[in-house]
């Protein structure tokens, strides 16, 4: 009779049980969310998260052990944004045409992003190092990171800050875009990827391929201009 | 399949590499991003799969963001008891510049009307 305690021991402590187990949980949730008509709130990233996060508590796994064989699809990322160039060529000509109105609502959103979380930080009288790792949450993590070093936040507090945004608003942007009433798929797009980095971007890809591109814009230039503005900007909001 | 990926983790590395030698704040992928469109730009020869095998990456671009999620939740004990109040300003932070961007990026185009919509299912 196999031994289900050695079983375990030996499976757990290798990466192929949680590159499995990371890959089949986020084939049930897309699955869901596809049951679903792709509804908002069935966000596959929020369920997959759930999920693993379920199991990895009941079994009692360290984050590291998990990571060890999670890193493989995290590594991904790399190659997936290079990736995002196709998308962008492909639908060179309308990024062409709506240049002008992208580069302004770059600036307005990027303002709006850093200034009101913040302000609303301050208000609510936030400790000093919640109200930095607030600041660069709209940005793509990697740059987030470097912006909290910059500013001595604490990175980690930060990421977290980072992917709480990306699910958030992948989950919001669809009801809210309805409820204001705007059709321009480049324009839903691109407030995605401007808010929400490359969560926004991937739910903006389920929705229209358009909208994914110009998510994949944003992602890019937010990333670029958060790296700018927080810095600039934190020593007059926090004044 | 396997030269397009071999491409794209070609550019990636490049774009490390640029990053770390210039000291660029910017992550070495964004620069690979730039490097791949300045090649489809410029026409070169790239591997035959290399468009089925960016929207095949991009098609399951959630799944790529599970294991950081993860850790996320590993690290909700760091918020402690401004949890609440930091979940509650994101929200309104992201409604207020999801809004402010879409109305703006929409208003623009409007005006210089170039505000055709694009081809989309509504609604969802």
């Amino acid at each position: 009779m196999i031994n289900f305690v050695d079983l375990w021991v030996y499976l757990s402590g290798s990466p192929l049980l949680w590159l499995t187990a990371t890959i089949v949980a986020y084939i049930v949730a897309d699955a869901i969310s596809a049951a679903c008509g792709r509804h908002p709130l069935a966000n596959p990233v929020l369920m997959s998260v759930v999920f693993i996060s379920a199991v990895l508590i009941i079994s009692k796994t360290a984050f590291p052990s998990y990571f060890a064989g999670a890193q493989f699809i995290h590594f991904l990322l790399g190659p997936a944004t290079v990736a995002l160039a196709v998308p962008l060529y492909r639908h060179l000509p309308e990024v062409k045409r709506m240049f002008v109105p992208m580069i302004v609502a770059l600036i307005v959103g990027s303002i709006i992003s850093i200034s009101s979380a913040v302000l609303l930080a301050k208000w609510l009288g936030l400790s000093k190092l919640a109200t930095l790792a607030l600041a660069p949450k709209s940005a793509t993590a990697a740059i987030a990171m470097g912006v909290a070093e910059k500013i001595q936040g604490d990175p980690a507090l930060t990421a977290v800050m980072v992917i709480m945004t990306g699910i958030s608003g992948a989950i919001i942007v669809t009801p809210l875009m309805n409820l204001l009433r705007l059709k321009n798929y480049a324009a839903r797009g691109f407030a995605a990827g401007l808010v929400s980095h490359g969560i926004g971007t991937a739910r903006a890809f389920q929705v229209n391929p358009l909208a994914g591109t110009f998510a994949g814009i944003a992602l890019g230039l937010n990333g670029v201009l958060t790296a700018i503005l927080v810095p600039l900007l934190l020593p007059w909001l926090l004044g | 399949m396997l030269h397009a990926f071999a491409i794209l983790l070609c550019l990636q590395l490049a774009g490390e590499a640029l990053v770390r030698a210039v000291g660029s704040p910017l992550p070495g992928p964004v620069i690979g991003l730039a490097l791949l469109f300045v090649w489809l730009v410029s026409k070169l020869p790239l591997p035959e799969a290399t468009n089925e095998t960016a929207d095949g990456i991009l098609k399951h671009l959630s799944l790529l963001f599970v294991p950081a999620g993860v850790g996320v939740v590993q690290q909700l004990p760091l918020l402690g008891a401004e949890g609440w109040k930091l979940l509650a300003i994101i929200l309104v932070s992201i409604a207020l510049s999801l809004a402010a961007t879409a109305v703006t990026f929409a208003a623009i185009a409007k005006l210089m009307k170039i505000a055709d919509e694009a081809p989309g299912e509504k609604g969802r």
